[in-house]
Order: C-alpha cells, then sequence, then structure tokens
C-alpha cells in the first residue's frame, strides 16, 4: 500500500484542527476570569464551581441523562425483540415493509418527527414534559437498535440454535444463552448509538418539550439566544471530558466484545 | 405451535410502536395539513404553498442544502480517503466522531464566540490589515457551521465503503497504465458511489429541515424549510400550514431516497460507531 504524501497529512491535520477548534475554544474560556469568550484576563476554577452551585442547571442536567439512559434501555429491550420478531418472519414482503417502516424516523427529518408527534401527543392527551420527551425518544431511538442489532441476528446460523434445541435447551435458555450472548456487540453498540442520539438531541426535544421540563441542549438553545455566560463554557468542559471517557470505554468494550463473539463461532 | 404464539407477543411493543410513533404521526401530519387556524377543513394550506412566498423559501432551502451536501463532500471524500490509508485508521476514525458526541448546541454556541467581531478570526484578519469584517449572520457563517455538524457524517459511509474496497483492483487499475487520476474516476469512485449516496442522505435530508443553526448563527437570515415549521407550530399555531409544509417535506424525501437508491443496508447509522 501506498504511503501517504506530505499534503494528505497535512490536509488530514487540518480537518482535525477544524474539528476540534471549536471545542477546545469553549474549554479554553471556560477558565478566562473574564466575562465573556474574548480578551482572556486571567485564570480561573470559578466557573466550573458555579455549574456545581447552579441548582437549575444540575437538575436539566439529571434530566438530560435521566432521559438518555432510560430511553436508551428501553428501546433496546424493544428493538431487540423487534429484530428478533423480524428475522424470524418468513414471509418476505411483510418482513420488507415491516423494515421500511423502521426506517421511516431515521431518514426523517428532526422537525417533522418534532411537529408530529407534537400532534400526537395533544390528540391522544399525554401532558408536554418528561413522559413526552422520554417517549419521543424512545420512539426515534429503536430502528436505530434494531439497525445495529439485525445484521448480527443474521450473521447467526440457525444451526446453534437447532443445536440447543438438541442437547435439551428450553426456549429460554436458548434464548438468554444462545442468542443474548452472540448479539450481544449489536446490543451494546445500539445501546450507545441510542444513548448518544438523545443525548444530541435537539430539534424533536424542542417540540415536544413544554414549559416545565429542560434537557441540556434545549436549554442551551434558549441561553445562547438571550446571552451566556462562561458557566456554559465550564459545563462543555465537562462534558467533553465525560464524553472522552465514555468513548474510550465504549471502545474498549466493543473490542472486548469482538473476542467472546468469535469464541462463541469456534465453541 | 405454543413457540409462535409467544413470539409474537414479543413483538407487541415493537408493533405498538410502528403504529403508534411511524404511521400515526404521518397520517396524523397528513390530516391536520387539510385545516386551517381556526380548525376549519380546507386546502387552502396546499394552495398557499404554492404562492411565491413558500415556494422561494423551498427553492432557497434546497440551494442551501444542496450546497452544504456539495461542500461536505468536497472536504470529506479526501478526508475519508487518506484515512483508510493511515495506520491505526480505527482510532483516527473515533477521534472524527468524538466531536459529533458534544451536544450539537454547544458547538454551535461555540461559533457564535469564534465568528463574532471579537472573535478569533476577526482578529486575525485585522493583523493582517484586513480589518474586522461581520462573519456572523451571513450565508457563509451558515454554511461553515452546517458543513462542520455534518462532516462526520459524510466521513463515515465513505469510509467504510472505501476501507471495503479491494485494493487489487487498484494494483490492476495501474498495471494495466491507468494514471492515478483515471483510477481515481474510472475504479474508487465507482465503486464507493454507494457510501457517498448514503452521505448525500445522511446530510442532504437533515439540512433541509435545519433551524437552531439558521437562528442562531444566520439571525434569521436564513429560512429553512425547517425554520418555517418551526415558527409555523410554535410561533404562529398555526399547525395547519406547519402540517402542510411538513407533508412536502415527506415527499421531498421520499423523492431523495428514491433518486440516491437503495443504501447500504444502515450504512449511515452503522458507520457512526465503526
Amino acid at each position: 500500500m501506498e504511503k501517504i504524501s506530505k499534503s494528505a497529512k497535512l490536509y488530514l491535520a487540518l480537518v482535525f484542527i477544524v474539528l476540534y477548534a471549536p471545542i477546545l475554544y469553549l474549554i479554553f474560556y471556560s477558565f478566562n476570569s473574564g466575562d465573556a469568550m474574548n480578551n482572556f484576563e486571567s485564570f480561573t476554577w470559578e466557573h466550573y464551581a458555579d455549574v456545581f452551585s447552579d441548582t437549575r442547571l444540575i437538575m436539566i442536567l439529571i434530566n438530560t441523562v435521566i432521559v438518555a439512559l432510560l430511553s436508551a434501555l428501553l428501546a433496546t429491550i424493544i428493538g431487540v425483540f423487534g429484530s428478533i420478531g423480524i428475522v424470524y418472519m418468513r414471509n418476505k414482503s411483510i418482513r420488507n415493509s415491516i423494515l421500511s417502516l423502521n426506517n421511516v424516523l431515521i431518514v426523517s427529518p428532526d422537525v417533522v418527527i418534532g411537529a408530529s408527534f407534537l400532534i400526537l401527543f395533544t390528540m391522544v392527551g399525554v401532558k408536554l414534559g418528561f413522559a413526552s420527551v422520554l417517549m419521543s425518544h424512545i420512539a426515534f431511538s429503536i430502528p436505530i437498535v434494531v439497525l445495529m442489532v439485525l445484521p448480527k441476528l443474521q450473521e447467526m446460523n440457525s444451526s446453534l440454535i437447532d443445536a440447543a434445541a438438541d442437547l435439551g435447551a428450553t426456549r429460554r435458555d436458548i434464548f438468554t444463552r444462545v442468542i443474548i450472548p452472540f448479539i450481544k456487540p449489536g446490543i451494546f453498540a445500539g445501546f450507545f448509538m441510542a444513548l448518544t442520539y438523545s443525548l444530541d438531541d435537539f430539534a424533536v426535544t424542542f417540540f415536544v418539550t413544554g414549559n416545565g421540563f429542560s434537557t441540556l441542549s434545549v436549554e442551551i438553545y434558549s441561553m445562547a439566544r438571550t446571552g451566556v455566560t462562561l458557566t456554559i463554557n465550564a459545563l462543555s468542559g465537562i462534558i467533553f471530558f465525560v464524553t472522552l471517557i465514555l468513548v474510550v470505554g465504549y471502545y474498549f468494550i466493543s473490542q472486548r466484545g469482538k473476542n467472546p463473539a468469535g469464541m462463541g463461532g469456534r465453541k | 405451535m405454543q413457540t409462535k404464539s409467544t413470539k409474537s407477543l414479543y413483538l407487541v411493543p415493537y408493533y405498538a410502536w410502528i403504529a403508534l410513533f411511524v404511521i400515526a404521526p404521518i397520517a396524523l401530519v397528513t390530516y391536520y395539513s387539510f385545516f386551517d387556524i381556526n380548525g376549519h377543513f380546507t386546502i387552502e394550506n396546499y394552495k398557499n404553498f404554492f404562492t411565491s412566498v413558500y415556494l422561494t423559501l423551498t427553492i432557497s432551502s434546497f440551494w442551501y442544502a444542496f450546497l452544504i451536501t456539495l461542500f461536505s463532500l468536497i472536504i470529506a471524500y479526501p478526508t475519508a480517503y487518506w484515512l483508510t490509508k493511515t495506520k491505526h485508521k480505527q482510532l483516527w476514525l473515533l477521534l472524527i466522531i468524538i466531536p459529533s458526541w458534544i451536544n450539537l448546541l454547544l458547538k454551535t454556541y461555540a461559533f457564535i464566540g469564534i465568528f463574532g467581531l471579537y472573535g478569533p478570526i476577526n482578529a486575525f484578519l485585522n493583523v493582517f490589515g484586513i480589518g474586522g469584517k461581520q462573519i456572523l449572520f451571513t450565508d457563509f457563517s451558515f454554511i461553515f457551521v452546517s458543513v462542520y455538524i455534518f462532516i462526520p457524517f459524510m466521513i463515515l459511509p465513505i469510509f467504510n465503503a472505501l476501507d471495503k474496497l479491494n485494493p487489487s483492483f487498484i494494483d490492476a487499475s495501474r498495471d494495466l497504465g491507468a494514471s492515478s487520476w483515471a483510477t481515481f474516476t474510472k475504479v474508487i469512485f465507482p465503486l464507493t458511489i454507494n457510501g457517498v449516496k448514503a452521505g448525500i442522505q445522511a446530510v442532504f435530508i437533515p439540512s433541509l429541515s435545519l433551524f437552531m443553526i439558521t437562528r442562531l448563527i444566520a439571525g434569521n437570515k436564513v429560512i429553512t424549510l425547517g425554520t418555517a415549521i418551526e415558527q409555523q407550530f410554535l410561533v404562529t399555531q398555526n399547525w395547519g400550514m406547519g402540517s402542510t409544509i411538513a407533508v412536502f417535506l415527506i415527499i421531498f424525501m421520499v423523492i431523495i431516497m428514491i433518486i440516491t437508491g437503495q443504501r447500504d443496508k444502515g450504512a449511515t447509522s452503522h458507520g457512526k460507531n465503526k
């Protein structure tokens, strides 16, 4: 394979610099003792202390994380059962139409999802707030989970299940000891993707959030329009490092996840 | 068979989800698009959509989405190409993904500072004697920030396509005397077209419906279909007109899906964590 040239390296470096510049810019000014994102005065931890003393902000942060974890968990459960159902579907045309319906929410623009969910919740009479936000996040995460789990299930050799059944495994055993371990990497991937989508979502949440409830994205949006303090910068610093830890953690889990699956195949 | 009935019991939540959150919303949006602001049945909204205001809006929305997609592609393709040539390419790819894990709003907010009148870009321009410029609230800043936001989603499917490419094709093309450019245009690009299509889908459709970047970065000067929907739903409270625009957005979406063809199964979302 050819070596990459100097100019290619330079190009990649440039892309990386641009990708990280805004994040580093935010973090840099989170240490500014001045009160704006220009004129770095002197170093301070003050804004980080502010984050932890701002109970409202902490509550919003907790809300965001709870919605993300809960919606990812529930979406994963529903999605895993859904994909198992799809895989064992005999009728090809029904299966294909289910799959296309599955993908509708992935390709739909966020604004359309948000607006249509707003109509739905209002019609059904769900109060806008935690419940509506949670349900929306579950709803748009399910298809992602299905897309991550399905290939794993299709990879699985059905003789594994036959063998287990021949050896006297109950259906429950087959499910918990054969299917689930085999598709575990897909389940993890789906869960983390759902988590990311939920944490990152703004448009859908913005539509269905109502007055009393807010997630981080919605909060930053309203703050950014009215004027923001450097507390948000400090918060993004914290989020960046938590994300880094999560990504590294995810990387190792997925690396580790590769081995058991491979071994399972050989056993 | 007992197995069968239990199996379908597990599927109940999934089917309920499809009925409630996939089919019902589309049906409701379509239904609402036939009502005016006072709740009377009408096709006025559809007539309205074809007035100059909304047509201009649609055309400009498409134009911006086209530009955003084009620039994303121009930047992403070489990036993905050279990334596949690096050692530890998976690690580098992960580093491309990390910024997309940072909240969208935070990154957008950072650009308000960077492009601001007292921001680093203007300071830089001042040093070179060009003088301060109003960068924020222009088309340039809008497209730049949008491309910035979408670029990982363009890089990933293209990276995956390039990564799957069998290198012996390239060797063969070289052996047969093709120049690097010919190899690229005749071999590499056609074989990775599915990645490109997936990338275009992942960028073009969301670009049509952007609304928070238009508000924060473009200062309401750029209005997209997304902005219009948000406006109708949350500000004007005219759900009928908002739904009508949403119906058109859905139609455009379907058209784009057909044009860009059957994609590699889930290429877009798969890419994200590979």
